[in-house]
């Protein structure tokens, strides 16, 4: 019988000769990820149980991002503690100070992440590298702990739901929207335990940044893991950063699908989700007049030097509106040093618009962007939560880079055509 | 193990930054993390919860985060068990492998009420709502977490068994 990607990496990584769908497997991992947050949970849990063994210290990756730089004595404390634990234990993959970027546009830019790999970190957004056609999914600290000690997680073998986009894309659309419209489509729980396979012929004309958005998101629709198939483009990219090898892995002709559906790019405008949940999205000519206080552009989700320069393209030339805060948050040092060389900060700074470093911050209401009660933020990251960024009584709507820089301009949830 | 209290109902895609909001996630301490407990959901429930209370609630529990932080304030808050619909996945994992107690039933998520006294017999996943006399009958546990339960949670398992 046929497999499916997710079948073949979870094949690749377990010595369970022979597993089904539901059954309950231990995986060899090749990366086991945590932050500024979630390792010192992890890293407590590691010395609770007094075994003081680490499966593969090259394997475990820390990336100090989330409420860095340091927004507080707690969250300082928080950080010292993890990197004592690096120092302490030879982790040499700790990404502290200016080596600093939002961990999962900095682990694919670092070539960490590897086509065919079996990836698990403590974060929910882990999901991302399932663009790189890796099986890559968030668990829990005490999981990430369980990790370090063993070099293996146990998982629970998925099903997978296959979604292909078809037609051509329209103005102004990318990762960002096809995803967000898939996820109004299935809910927020519609593909939950299951892998979504994304693939297509408007998916491979995506470059590798808009597909990593898309994955980015499989969470959101409560999937383990969002995986698109690793091709040229993919290859492409790895192969200048990898440091061992990787695999590049595609489904067979008669693998097993759950389910299957087919979206038309025709029928796909830029998208925008509004509160609270990321399934409430709308076709940007139906959202009618919303007054935005806030724009936040950056984060794993589209903080990509391919988002910067479209956001700059739109705000070129223009002043951000009257009483608006918009935050530019390049993703990682490597792409603010190309924003900057592409004179894209300028652009940025010259609109009014803040550019600020590499950080999580405003994306989970942590810092560098907290909303008052009753104010609105539009912003290009993943979750609109209540009291998401900030105040309970404040509103996210998250949309792609193209609307986000326009209604930085506007003052309300605008197309770029508005403004081009 | 039987768990006895009184019922907090939450709704469907109860989210992590509802169940601890992560302008608390400055620390992991569990004393700390239980003050905020469902803030964001019910301002109240910090103050109004007891030792032994049930949360009930509806599809997708704890969506979202990662963050253990999210079963760590629930247990330290002193909620014994969490009946659900459904569950997140990382949720659910995070639950196990630290050790807080969840049941998956539809018909009770959908027909238990706010302060119904409830009964649940972990080993057997029966639910009984004491109030109303009805019960329930949560989805079997897979065999590898009764074993997670039975060991006190991931870690002392890796420590008893050598492997996970």
């Amino acid at each position: 019988m046929g497999m499916t990607i997710a079948e073949k990496i979870l094949q690749a990584h377990t010595d369970t000769p022979e597993f089904k769908q539901g059954d309950i497997i231990r995986v060899n991992v090749d990366v086991a990820l945590a932050n500024d947050i979630t390792a010192p949970i992890a890293i407590h849990e590691f010395n609770k149980s007094a075994l003081d063994r680490i499966a593969d210290r090259s394997k475990v990756v820390f990336v100090l991002d989330h409420f860095t730089p340091n927004k507080d004595i707690a969250s300082a404390n928080q950080c010292k503690m993890v990197r004592d634990f690096a120092h302490e234990h030879d982790i040499v993959n700790l990404f502290d100070g200016g080596e600093v970027g939002v961990e999962h546009a900095l682990l694919p830019e670092k070539g960490l992440v590897l086509p065919g790999d079996f990836i698990i970190g403590a974060d929910s957004h882990t999901c991302t590298y399932g663009a790189m056609g890796a099986f890559a999914t968030g668990v829990g600290s005490t999981d990430l702990a369980a990790a370090i000690i063993t070099g293996q997680a146990w998982i629970k073998v998925p099903s997978t739901m296959k979604f292909t986009f078809v037609g051509e894309l329209q103005p102004w659309v990318g990762g960002k929207d096809l995803i967000l419209y898939l996820i109004g489509d299935i809910g927020v729980d519609g593909g939950l335990y299951h892998v979504l396979e994304i693939d297509g012929p408007a998916v491979s004309s995506l470059d590798l940044s808009n597909r990593l958005t898309m994955s980015n998101m499989a969470i959101e629709a409560g999937a383990k893991a969002g995986i698109i198939r690793a091709d040229d483009k993919t290859d492409a990219y790895v192969r200048l950063r990898a440091k061992r090898p990787y695999t590049l892995y595609e489904s067979d002709p008669d693998a097993q699908y759950v389910s299957f559906k087919e979206y038309d790019c025709a029928n796909i405008e830029p998208q925008v989700a509004f509160p609270h949940l990321p399934e409430n999205t709308r076709g940007i000519s139906e959202v009618g007049e919303v007054r935005i206080d806030q724009v936040v552009i950056g984060s794993c989700t589209n903080g990509r030097i391919e988002d910067l320069r479209i956001a700059a393209e739109i705000m070129k030339g223009n002043r951000v509106a009257r009483g608006m805060r918009c935050i530019v948050l390049p993703a990682t040092p490597e792409i603010f040093i190309a924003a900057e060389n592409e004179g894209l900060i300028k652009v940025f700074l010259e609109s009014g618009a803040i550019v600020g470093p590499p950080t999580c911050g405003p994306c989970l209401g942590g810092h560098m962007g907290i909303l008052a009660r009753g104010e609105k933020a539009l912003a290009t990251t993943n979750r609109n939560f209540v009291g998401r960024m900030g105040d309970t009584q404040s509103e996210v709507y998250l949309c792609g880079p193209a609307i986000a820089a326009a209604s930085a301009l506007t003052g309300r949830i605008s197309s770029p055509q508005e403004v081009m | 193990m039987i768990f006895k209290g009184n019922v907090f109902l939450f709704g469907d895609d109860i989210d992590t930054d509802a169940i601890i909001p992560a302008r608390y996630l400055n620390t992991s301490d569990p004393d700390e993390l239980k003050m905020h407990a469902m803030e964001d959901a019910d301002p109240e429930f910090p103050s109004k919860v007891q030792k032994g209370d049930v949360i009930v609630a509806g599809k997708n529990f704890g969506c979202g985060s990662s963050r253990e932080h999210a079963p760590i304030a629930i247990k330290a808050s002193g909620v014994s068990c969490v009946i659900a619909s459904s569950f997140a996945r990382i949720f659910f994992r995070n639950s196990f492998n630290m050790g807080l107690p969840i049941f998956e039933s539809d018909e009770a998520s959908k027909e238990i009420r706010e302060g119904d006294e409830i009964e649940v017999d972990a080993s057997s996943g029966e639910i009984r709502d004491i109030t109303t006399g009805k019960s329930y009958v949560a989805r079997p546990i897979p065999p590898f977490m009764q074993d997670l339960i039975a060991d006190g949670g991931l870690i002392e398992h890796i420590r008893k068994t050598g492997k996970i």
